[in-house]
């Protein structure tokens, strides 16, 4: 679903930020990416998302290189991957509802979708009674949640999650990591960057340990060993 | 899908606009500062217009003719001088009326009045006074005046004296002065409205430049560039529309207390020239605004789209 060919990054004035990477990643599958800060996660996570350009190689989403397509054609890939991130990068003037019903109103949603979808979506990560509280009224849990409910709302082929338990305490990580796995168990393919320990051990899928921009070690079945 | 878009577009301005509350107010505070500068602007002109007009007025040739002119021929030749294009307005005072305004003039002055009796005739000729529509044709009306051959009576002119001539300098200087004052005005004009958009434009910049991870946020989700761009774009709609109305709601005082006090002063009064030019000087100020806020909004917003 994901193909990484020899991937290669190189900021400016900087050391490689990835260097030779080449990965695949499946459809369906749970693939944490774990690393030390600067070890390349984010990166890997910004030319999936054509944020950034490889130096070097090619990214594929299925067939298509990501890097050739047009900015249309970017935004129409993007609609096919939901992103959650560690500062949740919520819409700070749309009240929880509006969030959802932005990213619906982006993919050309009609209004009665919106209207039926919406809500039910809020009820499944228990944000109902929070639909019109702004991100700022919500909790760092309850933000991230909200920032699931609108990566999953298109029902996108792929999640990712860029450290999304990284502003989070032991209870809502927890909360956000089952969501994560259950979107999972539904048939959607997770990436998942992180570097906390126990939401590793937690999910026992597969995990991709990166060091400084290289990949060491891809295991099916991973615990966190850097 | 194009009304929904665009009804999501509008509804989505109006709530960023009511949510973003001092960052819309400074926006609609300086853009209402730039329309009233446009509006004073149009004041000012009305006002150098109606004083050059007002000076321009007071310019006329004045013809005097002989004592034997005959009031046929003066009379013929106010006729074919109101035929010409160039000419506003001809006024004609016969001999009879030029003397008794004379004496009517100089009845403290017995030593005048003494003389004037004593020649016994009267000694004046017809006058006609000429006002041109523009000051830059005196030259061609007297022309006329001096090449018409029906003027003539057995071989002698009728005109005794015209007073272009001593007149042309001031004439001339007029038309220089009237010259320049437009196209300083114009170009002061061109100064102060550059200046207040270029202010405006920084200033919706700035309160977009706020919004900028947000306009990330919008491009990660999958939104395409109207999306973005337009909630913007309406929200600089809504400054533009909210800061004329305010310009207009502003100047209905000043223009008030200009009228009561300052009319003479400016030539002519503000209030009756606002409330007589209402339509045409708030869709300028709409006009102005609402275009000020659609470009500089998209202006600043393009540099956040780029891949």
């Amino acid at each position: 679903m994901i193909y990484f060919n020899n991937v290669s990054k190189v900021y400016p004035k900087d050391s490689p930020s990835l260097e030779n990477v080449t990965l695949t990643v499946f459809a369906g599958e749970f693939v944490s990416i774990v690393g030390h800060s600067g070890a390349g996660k984010t990166t890997l996570v910004k030319l999936i998302l054509a944020e950034e350009k490889p130096t070097d190689g090619s990214v594929f989403f299925e067939s298509v290189d990501i890097h050739k397509l047009n900015s249309k054609e970017i935004t129409k890939l993007r609609r096919k991957i939901g992103v959650v991130f560690q500062d949740f990068r919520l819409l700070p003037n749309k009240t929880a509802y509006e969030n959802i019903a932005f990213a619906m109103e982006a993919a050309g949603k009609i209004d009665e979708e919106i209207l039926s979808d919406v809500p039910h979506v809020l009820e499944l990560v228990d944000l109902g009674n929070k639909s019109n509280h702004f991100p700022h009224q919500l909790s760092g849990g309850e933000r991230q949640r909200l920032a699931i409910a609108r990566a999953i709302i298109n029902q996108p082929e792929i999640i990712i999650a860029d450290e999304p338990t990284g502003n989070l305490d032991p209870v809502s990580t927890h909360e956000v990591v089952e969501i994560l796995k259950r979107i999972n168990e539904l048939g959607t393919t997770v990436i998942l960057t992180t570097h906390n320990r126990g939401v590793i051990d937690a999910i026992g899928k597969r995990v991709v340990t990166l060091e400084k921009g290289k990949v060491v070690r891809d295991d099916k079945n991973g615990k966190y060993i850097i | 899908m194009l009304w929904t878009d665009t009804k999501r577009i509008i509804r989505s301005g109006w709530k960023n606009f009511k949510r973003s509350g001092a960052t819309s107010l400074a926006s609609v505070l300086v853009m209402t500062i730039t329309i009233s500068v446009i509006t004073t602007l149009i004041f000012l002109q009305a006002v150098l217009t109606s004083s050059l007009s007002g000076l321009q007025k007071k310019i006329d040739v004045t013809v005097y003719f002989t004592t034997d002119a005959s009031e046929t021929q003066i009379l013929s030749l106010k006729s074919n001088l109101e035929k010409l294009g160039e000419v506003a307005s001809v006024a004609y005072t016969p001999e009879d009326q030029v003397l008794q305004d004379f004496r009517d003039r100089h009845k403290d002055d017995s030593l005048i009045i003494q003389a004037l009796d004593e020649v016994g005739t009267n000694p004046f000729g017809a006058v006609m006074n000429i006002k041109a529509k523009d000051p830059t044709q005196y030259e061609s009306i007297v022309g006329v005046l001096d090449n018409d051959s029906s003027l003539a009576k057995d071989g002698t002119h009728i005109i005794d004296k015209i007073d272009y001539t001593q007149n042309k300098f001031v004439i001339d200087r007029l038309n220089a002065i009237t010259k320049g004052a437009h196209a300083l005005g114009f170009a002061v004009t061109l100064i102060l409205v550059l200046i207040s958009i270029i202010i405006t434009f920084n200033t919706i910049r700035l309160t977009i430049f706020m919004s900028r991870e947000e306009i990330g946020v919008m491009r990660l989700v999958g939104a395409e560039n109207k999306h973005i761009t337009g909630p913007y774009m309406i929200a600089g709609i809504i400054y533009g529309i909210i800061a004329s109305v305010a310009t207009m709601v502003i100047f209905v005082p000043i223009t008030l207390w200009l009228g009561k006090n300052f009319s003479d002063f400016l030539g002519i009064n503000a209030f009756n020239y606002f409330t007589g030019s209402f339509f045409q000087i708030f869709s300028i100020a709409l006009l102005s605004g609402v275009l000020i806020g659609i470009i500089s909004s998209y202006l600043a917003i393009r540099k956040y789209l780029k891949k």
